[in-house]
Protein backbone atom coordinates (compact mmCIF):
# COMPACT_ATOMS: atom_id res chain seq x y z
CA UNK A 1 0.00 0.00 0.00
CA UNK A 2 1.16 3.61 -0.45
CA UNK A 3 0.89 6.18 2.73
CA UNK A 4 -2.00 8.40 3.04
CA UNK A 5 -1.27 12.22 2.78
CA UNK A 6 0.28 14.05 4.91
CA UNK A 7 2.15 17.49 5.40
CA UNK A 8 5.74 17.25 5.48
CA UNK A 9 8.53 19.72 6.60
CA UNK A 10 12.08 19.82 6.81
CA UNK A 11 13.80 21.18 10.02
CA UNK A 12 16.75 23.31 9.64
CA UNK A 13 17.84 23.14 12.95
CA UNK A 14 16.87 21.08 16.20
CA UNK A 15 14.92 23.60 17.55
CA UNK A 16 13.26 24.24 14.71
CA UNK A 17 12.25 20.73 15.10
CA UNK A 18 11.13 21.01 18.65
CA UNK A 19 9.08 23.95 17.59
CA UNK A 20 7.21 21.99 14.82
CA UNK A 21 6.82 19.31 17.46
CA UNK A 22 5.72 21.86 20.00
CA UNK A 23 2.96 22.86 17.83
CA UNK A 24 1.85 19.48 16.43
CA UNK A 25 2.27 17.46 19.13
CA UNK A 26 0.83 13.40 18.94
CA UNK A 27 0.04 14.46 15.16
CA UNK A 28 3.30 14.82 14.06
CA UNK A 29 5.84 12.23 13.53
CA UNK A 30 10.29 12.46 12.91
CA UNK A 31 11.41 11.55 9.80
CA UNK A 32 14.71 10.35 10.39
CA UNK A 33 16.53 7.18 8.08
CA UNK A 34 12.81 6.40 7.75
CA UNK A 35 13.04 2.35 7.82
CA UNK A 36 10.60 1.22 10.74
CA UNK A 37 8.43 4.55 9.70
CA UNK A 38 7.88 4.32 6.35
CA UNK A 39 6.79 0.65 6.23
CA UNK A 40 4.49 1.46 9.54
CA UNK A 41 2.88 4.40 7.09
CA UNK A 42 3.19 2.44 3.88
CA UNK A 43 0.91 -0.50 5.88
CA UNK A 44 -0.97 2.29 7.08
CA UNK A 45 -0.51 1.09 10.87
CA UNK A 46 0.07 4.66 11.21
CA UNK A 47 -0.98 8.11 9.85
CA UNK A 48 0.80 11.35 10.86
CA UNK A 49 -0.57 14.26 10.01
CA UNK A 50 3.06 15.95 9.34
CA UNK A 51 6.44 14.54 9.22
CA UNK A 52 9.41 17.15 10.49
CA UNK A 53 12.44 15.74 8.12
CA UNK A 54 15.61 15.92 10.22
CA UNK A 55 17.57 14.14 8.21
CA UNK A 56 18.79 16.62 7.22
CA UNK A 57 20.61 18.20 10.26
CA UNK A 58 24.60 17.26 10.74
CA UNK A 59 24.62 18.12 14.09
CA UNK A 60 23.33 15.07 15.06
CA UNK A 61 25.74 12.82 12.99
CA UNK A 62 28.91 11.00 13.94
CA UNK A 63 30.60 9.30 16.08
CA UNK A 64 33.35 10.71 18.79
CA UNK A 65 35.99 9.24 21.26
CA UNK A 66 36.70 11.67 24.32
CA UNK A 67 37.36 11.13 28.17
CA UNK A 68 36.75 7.54 27.45
CA UNK A 69 33.51 7.89 26.54
CA UNK A 70 31.81 7.20 22.95
CA UNK A 71 29.38 9.91 21.61
CA UNK A 72 27.73 8.56 18.65
CA UNK A 73 25.00 11.27 16.82
CA UNK A 74 21.09 10.26 16.50
CA UNK A 75 21.24 10.02 12.85
CA UNK A 76 24.37 8.47 12.70
CA UNK A 77 23.45 5.14 10.29
CA UNK A 78 23.93 1.94 10.58
CA UNK A 79 26.20 1.47 7.74
CA UNK A 80 28.46 4.22 9.46
CA UNK A 81 28.53 2.09 12.94
CA UNK A 82 29.82 -0.95 10.85
CA UNK A 83 32.57 1.21 9.27
CA UNK A 84 33.97 2.91 11.73
CA UNK A 85 36.81 1.91 13.04
CA UNK A 86 36.63 3.64 16.44
CA UNK A 87 33.21 1.41 16.81
CA UNK A 88 35.00 -1.91 16.29
CA UNK A 89 38.14 -1.04 18.66
CA UNK A 90 35.90 0.64 21.49
CA UNK A 91 32.62 -1.03 21.19
CA UNK A 92 32.94 -4.44 18.85
CA UNK A 93 29.65 -5.55 20.36
CA UNK A 94 27.93 -2.84 18.26
CA UNK A 95 29.76 -3.27 15.17
CA UNK A 96 28.49 -7.03 15.46
CA UNK A 97 24.85 -6.63 16.39
CA UNK A 98 24.77 -4.17 13.76
CA UNK A 99 25.79 -6.71 10.80
CA UNK A 100 22.58 -8.25 12.20
CA UNK A 101 20.74 -5.20 11.37
CA UNK A 102 17.92 -5.71 8.38
CA UNK A 103 19.97 -6.08 5.19
CA UNK A 104 22.78 -3.34 3.59
CA UNK A 105 20.17 -1.19 1.71
CA UNK A 106 18.30 -0.22 4.99
CA UNK A 107 21.41 0.02 6.96
CA UNK A 108 22.64 2.89 4.31
CA UNK A 109 19.39 4.58 4.91
CA UNK A 110 18.54 3.76 9.01
CA UNK A 111 19.59 5.26 11.80
CA UNK A 112 20.86 4.70 15.33
CA UNK A 113 18.85 7.07 16.83
CA UNK A 114 15.54 6.08 14.91
CA UNK A 115 16.16 2.42 15.66
CA UNK A 116 16.12 3.55 19.47
CA UNK A 117 13.31 5.99 19.61
CA UNK A 118 10.61 3.31 17.37
CA UNK A 119 11.70 0.79 20.16
CA UNK A 120 10.74 -2.51 18.52
CA UNK A 121 11.46 -5.46 20.79
CA UNK A 122 12.82 -7.55 18.48
CA UNK A 123 15.52 -4.66 17.70
CA UNK A 124 19.70 -5.61 18.06
CA UNK A 125 20.65 -1.81 19.23
CA UNK A 126 18.47 -0.89 22.15
CA UNK A 127 19.48 -4.48 23.92
CA UNK A 128 23.14 -3.06 22.75
CA UNK A 129 22.80 -0.35 24.82
CA UNK A 130 21.75 -1.88 27.70
CA UNK A 131 24.48 -3.84 27.42
CA UNK A 132 26.90 -1.18 26.75
CA UNK A 133 25.25 1.09 29.85
CA UNK A 134 24.31 3.33 27.21
CA UNK A 135 22.98 7.03 28.23
CA UNK A 136 20.63 8.93 26.24
CA UNK A 137 20.43 11.87 25.91
CA UNK A 138 16.98 13.67 24.91
CA UNK A 139 16.24 17.42 23.76
CA UNK A 140 13.06 18.90 24.52
CA UNK A 141 11.69 22.22 24.85
CA UNK A 142 12.74 22.59 28.57
CA UNK A 143 16.30 21.36 27.60
CA UNK A 144 18.49 18.48 27.83
CA UNK A 145 17.87 15.29 29.44
CA UNK A 146 19.76 12.23 30.42
CA UNK A 147 18.11 8.88 30.49
CA UNK A 148 19.94 5.60 31.30
CA UNK A 149 18.91 3.14 28.93
CA UNK A 150 17.47 0.37 31.35
CA UNK A 151 14.72 3.65 32.04
CA UNK A 152 14.27 4.63 28.15
CA UNK A 153 12.81 1.39 26.81
CA UNK A 154 9.33 1.05 28.55
CA UNK A 155 7.27 -1.37 26.10
CA UNK A 156 6.78 -2.46 22.84
CA UNK A 157 7.14 0.53 20.53
CA UNK A 158 6.98 2.82 24.04
CA UNK A 159 9.78 4.99 25.14
CA UNK A 160 10.45 7.42 28.34
CA UNK A 161 10.30 10.21 25.10
CA UNK A 162 7.42 12.51 25.38
CA UNK A 163 5.77 13.77 21.61
CA UNK A 164 7.79 16.86 22.07
CA UNK A 165 11.34 15.75 22.57
CA UNK A 166 14.37 14.40 19.87
CA UNK A 167 16.85 11.99 20.81
CA UNK A 168 20.16 13.58 19.90
CA UNK A 169 22.82 10.91 21.22
CA UNK A 170 23.91 8.20 23.08
CA UNK A 171 26.78 8.08 25.18
CA UNK A 172 28.61 5.13 26.97
CA UNK A 173 31.73 4.12 28.26
CA UNK A 174 34.67 2.88 25.64
CA UNK A 175 36.03 -0.86 25.95
CA UNK A 176 37.91 -1.70 29.21
CA UNK A 177 41.13 -3.92 28.66
CA UNK A 178 39.44 -7.16 29.83
CA UNK A 179 36.21 -6.85 28.75
CA UNK A 180 34.62 -9.15 26.59
CA UNK A 181 30.83 -9.52 24.90
CA UNK A 182 29.05 -12.05 23.11
CA UNK A 183 26.39 -10.93 20.20
CA UNK A 184 24.12 -14.04 18.88
CA UNK A 185 20.17 -13.94 17.87
CA UNK A 186 17.62 -17.04 16.60
CA UNK A 187 16.10 -15.62 13.76
CA UNK A 188 14.11 -17.90 11.31
CA UNK A 189 16.64 -15.85 8.45
CA UNK A 190 19.73 -13.62 7.89
CA UNK A 191 18.18 -10.15 8.43
CA UNK A 192 14.99 -10.88 9.89
CA UNK A 193 14.03 -9.95 13.12
CA UNK A 194 15.06 -11.99 16.03
CA UNK A 195 13.07 -14.83 17.55
CA UNK A 196 15.26 -14.55 20.64
CA UNK A 197 18.42 -12.82 20.97
CA UNK A 198 21.12 -11.71 23.55
CA UNK A 199 23.67 -8.74 23.46
CA UNK A 200 26.26 -9.60 26.74
CA UNK A 201 29.17 -7.16 28.28
CA UNK A 202 31.18 -8.96 30.79
CA UNK A 203 34.61 -8.35 32.57
CA UNK A 204 36.52 -11.03 33.06
CA UNK A 205 39.60 -11.44 34.99
CA UNK A 206 41.53 -14.82 35.38
CA UNK A 207 38.39 -17.44 34.50
CA UNK A 208 36.30 -15.25 36.62
CA UNK A 209 33.34 -12.87 35.70
CA UNK A 210 33.98 -9.53 37.51
CA UNK A 211 31.11 -7.68 35.89
CA UNK A 212 28.20 -9.02 33.48
CA UNK A 213 25.10 -6.97 31.39
CA UNK A 214 23.15 -9.70 30.25
CA UNK A 215 20.55 -7.96 27.65
CA UNK A 216 18.23 -9.85 26.34
CA UNK A 217 16.01 -9.32 23.21
CA UNK A 218 12.76 -10.63 21.36
CA UNK A 219 11.73 -12.32 24.54
CA UNK A 220 9.08 -9.91 26.13
CA UNK A 221 7.61 -6.53 25.06
CA UNK A 222 11.66 -4.44 25.95
CA UNK A 223 14.89 -5.53 26.34
CA UNK A 224 15.68 -6.01 29.52
CA UNK A 225 18.88 -6.69 31.89
CA UNK A 226 18.89 -10.06 33.44
CA UNK A 227 18.55 -10.38 37.27
CA UNK A 228 20.33 -13.76 36.69
CA UNK A 229 23.87 -12.13 35.54
CA UNK A 230 24.54 -11.27 39.39
CA UNK A 231 24.63 -15.26 40.35
CA UNK A 232 27.59 -15.62 37.74
CA UNK A 233 29.86 -12.65 38.89
CA UNK A 234 33.11 -13.53 41.39
CA UNK A 235 32.06 -17.31 42.03
CA UNK A 236 33.90 -19.89 39.99
CA UNK A 237 31.53 -20.93 37.53
CA UNK A 238 30.27 -24.89 37.78
CA UNK A 239 27.87 -26.55 34.95
CA UNK A 240 25.53 -26.70 38.05
CA UNK A 241 26.03 -23.10 38.82
CA UNK A 242 25.71 -22.67 35.44
CA UNK A 243 22.17 -24.45 35.30
CA UNK A 244 20.54 -22.92 38.72
CA UNK A 245 21.26 -19.15 36.81
CA UNK A 246 19.82 -20.59 34.02
CA UNK A 247 16.56 -21.90 35.81
CA UNK A 248 16.30 -18.16 37.52
CA UNK A 249 16.62 -16.71 34.15
CA UNK A 250 13.66 -19.22 32.93
CA UNK A 251 11.49 -18.13 35.89
CA UNK A 252 12.94 -14.20 35.28
CA UNK A 253 12.04 -13.91 32.03
CA UNK A 254 8.31 -12.40 30.84
CA UNK A 255 8.26 -14.17 27.62
CA UNK A 256 6.00 -13.39 25.17
CA UNK A 257 3.81 -15.30 22.62
CA UNK A 258 2.99 -14.28 18.94
CA UNK A 259 2.92 -15.84 15.33
CA UNK A 260 6.96 -16.80 15.80
CA UNK A 261 7.28 -18.13 19.03
CA UNK A 262 5.26 -19.37 21.59
CA UNK A 263 6.41 -17.91 25.17
CA UNK A 264 7.81 -21.37 26.60
CA UNK A 265 10.06 -22.09 23.33
CA UNK A 266 11.56 -17.99 23.76
CA UNK A 267 12.13 -18.58 27.50
CA UNK A 268 14.12 -21.86 25.98
CA UNK A 269 16.38 -20.25 24.13
CA UNK A 270 16.88 -17.32 26.18
CA UNK A 271 18.30 -19.96 28.95
CA UNK A 272 19.93 -21.41 25.69
CA UNK A 273 21.84 -17.91 25.10
CA UNK A 274 22.71 -17.88 28.45
CA UNK A 275 24.83 -21.01 28.62
CA UNK A 276 26.18 -20.50 25.20
CA UNK A 277 27.17 -16.83 26.30
CA UNK A 278 28.80 -17.60 29.72
CA UNK A 279 31.14 -20.79 27.88
CA UNK A 280 32.33 -18.39 25.07
CA UNK A 281 32.73 -15.26 27.51
CA UNK A 282 35.27 -18.02 29.58
CA UNK A 283 36.56 -19.69 26.74
CA UNK A 284 34.94 -23.26 28.58
CA UNK A 285 33.14 -24.93 25.68
CA UNK A 286 32.41 -27.94 28.23
CA UNK A 287 30.33 -25.74 30.00
CA UNK A 288 27.44 -25.42 26.76
CA UNK A 289 27.38 -29.38 27.85
CA UNK A 290 24.54 -28.20 30.02
CA UNK A 291 22.32 -26.55 27.58
CA UNK A 292 21.08 -30.04 27.15
CA UNK A 293 19.62 -29.13 31.02
CA UNK A 294 18.63 -26.11 30.07
CA UNK B 1 2.03 22.03 3.71
CA UNK B 2 0.26 19.04 2.02
CA UNK B 3 0.63 20.74 -1.12
CA UNK B 4 3.44 19.56 -3.83
CA UNK B 5 7.08 20.03 -3.29
CA UNK B 6 9.41 21.65 -5.35
CA UNK B 7 12.94 18.93 -5.73
CA UNK B 8 15.56 19.21 -7.96
CA UNK B 9 18.05 15.87 -8.34
CA UNK B 10 19.91 14.53 -10.75
CA UNK B 11 18.79 10.94 -11.79
CA UNK B 12 21.04 8.42 -14.26
CA UNK B 13 23.24 11.52 -14.92
CA UNK B 14 20.26 13.81 -15.68
CA UNK B 15 19.03 16.22 -13.75
CA UNK B 16 15.20 16.48 -13.09
CA UNK B 17 13.08 18.94 -11.57
CA UNK B 18 9.62 18.36 -10.44
CA UNK B 19 7.07 19.04 -7.88
CA UNK B 20 5.88 15.96 -5.60
CA UNK B 21 3.79 15.65 -3.02
CA UNK B 22 4.88 14.56 0.33
CA UNK B 23 3.25 11.03 0.60
CA UNK B 24 4.86 10.22 -3.18
CA UNK B 25 8.04 7.63 -2.31
CA UNK B 26 11.15 7.13 -4.82
CA UNK B 27 10.08 4.18 -6.35
CA UNK B 28 6.48 5.82 -8.06
CA UNK B 29 8.19 8.99 -8.62
CA UNK B 30 10.61 7.06 -10.62
CA UNK B 31 7.95 4.81 -11.60
CA UNK B 32 4.99 7.04 -13.02
CA UNK B 33 6.73 10.63 -13.44
CA UNK B 34 9.94 9.79 -14.94
CA UNK B 35 8.65 6.24 -16.84
CA UNK B 36 11.51 4.24 -15.47
CA UNK B 37 10.07 1.43 -14.97
CA UNK B 38 12.92 -0.80 -14.22
CA UNK B 39 12.52 -0.19 -10.45
CA UNK B 40 9.87 -2.87 -9.52
CA UNK B 41 7.06 -2.37 -6.56
CA UNK B 42 6.96 -5.62 -4.78
CA UNK B 43 6.20 -5.23 -1.11
CA UNK B 44 5.83 -1.63 -0.34
CA UNK B 45 7.26 -2.29 2.88
CA UNK B 46 10.97 -2.61 2.48
CA UNK B 47 11.49 -6.32 2.80
CA UNK B 48 11.66 -7.98 -0.96
CA UNK B 49 14.13 -5.48 -2.30
CA UNK B 50 12.55 -5.75 -5.67
CA UNK B 51 12.48 -1.67 -5.44
CA UNK B 52 16.49 -1.30 -5.10
CA UNK B 53 18.43 1.86 -6.27
CA UNK B 54 21.29 3.87 -5.76
CA UNK B 55 20.91 6.95 -3.97
CA UNK B 56 24.24 9.07 -3.66
CA UNK B 57 25.95 5.76 -4.98
CA UNK B 58 24.35 3.66 -2.07
CA UNK B 59 21.97 0.99 -2.76
CA UNK B 60 18.67 2.06 -0.79
CA UNK B 61 15.45 0.41 -0.72
CA UNK B 62 12.92 3.24 -3.14
CA UNK B 63 9.87 2.55 -1.43
CA UNK B 64 10.64 3.33 1.90
CA UNK B 65 12.43 7.02 0.97
CA UNK B 66 10.08 9.98 -0.10
CA UNK B 67 10.70 11.58 -3.08
CA UNK B 68 11.06 14.60 -1.37
CA UNK B 69 14.09 13.19 0.31
CA UNK B 70 15.91 12.41 -2.39
CA UNK B 71 15.93 16.23 -3.19
CA UNK B 72 19.50 17.33 -4.18
CA UNK B 73 20.82 14.06 -5.01
CA UNK B 74 21.84 11.61 -7.39
CA UNK B 75 19.64 8.59 -8.15
CA UNK B 76 20.88 5.42 -10.13
CA UNK B 77 18.74 2.95 -11.43
CA UNK B 78 18.73 -0.57 -13.22
CA UNK B 79 18.27 1.44 -16.51
CA UNK B 80 21.39 3.98 -15.22
CA UNK B 81 23.48 0.84 -15.09
CA UNK B 82 21.84 -0.68 -18.34
CA UNK B 83 22.37 1.83 -20.26
CA UNK B 84 25.90 2.52 -19.20
CA UNK B 85 26.85 -1.06 -19.36
CA UNK B 86 28.18 -1.25 -16.15
CA UNK B 87 26.16 -4.31 -15.39
CA UNK B 88 26.32 -5.95 -18.85
CA UNK B 89 28.52 -8.79 -17.90
CA UNK B 90 25.90 -9.63 -14.57
CA UNK B 91 23.44 -9.21 -17.15
CA UNK B 92 24.61 -12.35 -19.61
CA UNK B 93 25.84 -14.57 -16.44
CA UNK B 94 22.14 -14.01 -14.87
CA UNK B 95 20.92 -15.18 -18.34
CA UNK B 96 23.72 -17.88 -19.01
CA UNK B 97 22.58 -19.80 -15.73
CA UNK B 98 19.12 -18.88 -15.42
CA UNK B 99 19.10 -17.26 -12.76
CA UNK B 100 16.13 -15.37 -13.65
CA UNK B 101 12.45 -16.31 -14.41
CA UNK B 102 9.70 -14.21 -14.02
CA UNK B 103 12.18 -11.53 -13.99
CA UNK B 104 10.37 -9.59 -11.60
CA UNK B 105 13.08 -9.14 -8.60
CA UNK B 106 15.90 -8.84 -11.21
CA UNK B 107 16.49 -5.51 -11.58
CA UNK B 108 17.09 -5.61 -7.40
CA UNK B 109 19.22 -8.64 -7.90
CA UNK B 110 21.18 -6.53 -9.93
CA UNK B 111 21.37 -3.48 -7.81
CA UNK B 112 22.21 -5.75 -4.91
CA UNK B 113 24.69 -7.69 -6.31
CA UNK B 114 26.54 -4.87 -8.38
CA UNK B 115 26.86 -3.31 -4.62
CA UNK B 116 28.55 -6.61 -3.23
CA UNK B 117 31.26 -6.70 -6.44
CA UNK B 118 32.23 -2.75 -6.06
CA UNK B 119 32.99 -3.35 -2.12
CA UNK B 120 34.22 -6.99 -2.29
CA UNK B 121 35.73 -7.86 -5.46
CA UNK B 122 36.23 -12.00 -4.27
CA UNK B 123 32.97 -12.59 -2.33
CA UNK B 124 32.56 -16.05 -0.99
CA UNK B 125 29.27 -17.94 -1.40
CA UNK B 126 28.19 -16.90 1.75
CA UNK B 127 29.09 -13.28 1.48
CA UNK B 128 27.10 -13.08 -1.85
CA UNK B 129 24.37 -14.94 0.11
CA UNK B 130 24.07 -12.74 3.21
CA UNK B 131 24.21 -9.57 0.70
CA UNK B 132 21.71 -10.42 -1.45
CA UNK B 133 19.43 -11.62 2.31
CA UNK B 134 16.71 -8.75 1.58
CA UNK B 135 16.08 -8.90 -1.99
CA UNK B 136 13.36 -12.05 -2.76
CA UNK B 137 12.75 -14.41 -5.45
CA UNK B 138 9.68 -16.63 -5.67
CA UNK B 139 11.46 -18.28 -8.71
CA UNK B 140 14.65 -19.49 -8.90
CA UNK B 141 15.68 -21.07 -5.45
CA UNK B 142 18.84 -18.69 -5.14
CA UNK B 143 21.11 -21.09 -6.33
CA UNK B 144 21.53 -20.04 -9.81
CA UNK B 145 21.71 -16.49 -8.87
CA UNK B 146 24.52 -17.08 -6.55
CA UNK B 147 26.22 -18.96 -8.93
CA UNK B 148 25.80 -16.07 -11.73
CA UNK B 149 27.38 -13.17 -9.39
CA UNK B 150 30.20 -15.78 -8.22
CA UNK B 151 30.93 -16.18 -12.20
CA UNK B 152 31.00 -12.67 -12.66
CA UNK B 153 33.29 -12.33 -9.88
CA UNK B 154 35.64 -14.58 -11.42
CA UNK B 155 35.60 -13.49 -14.95
CA UNK B 156 36.13 -9.92 -13.31
CA UNK B 157 39.52 -10.62 -11.49
CA UNK B 158 40.56 -12.53 -14.68
CA UNK B 159 40.11 -9.54 -16.71
CA UNK B 160 41.73 -7.47 -14.24
CA UNK B 161 44.72 -9.92 -14.44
Amino acid sequence: MKASAFAYARATSVDEALKLLAAHGEKAKLLSGGQSLMPAMNLRLISPELLVDIGGLDELRGIAVTNDVVRIGALTRHVDLLKCPEIAVHAPLLAEAVAHVAHPAIRNRGTLGGSLAHADPAAELPACMLALDATLIVRGGRGERRIVAADFFQGIFQTALSEEELLVAVEFPVRRTNSVHYFYEFARRHGDYAIAGLAAQAIVDAGTIAGLRLAFFAVGDRPVLAGAAGRLINVSITPVLLSDASAALGEEVDASEDQQATAAMRRHLAKVLLVRCISVLLGRPELSVSERAA
Amino acid sequence: MTAPIPISLHVNGERVDAHVLPRLNLADFLREHLHLTGTHVGCEHGVCGACTVRADDEIVRACLMLAVQADGMSIQTIEGLSDSGEVGDLQAAFRDRNALQCGYCTPGMLMAAQDLLRQHPEPSRERIREHLSGNYCRCTGYQAIVDAVEATALSRRGRAA
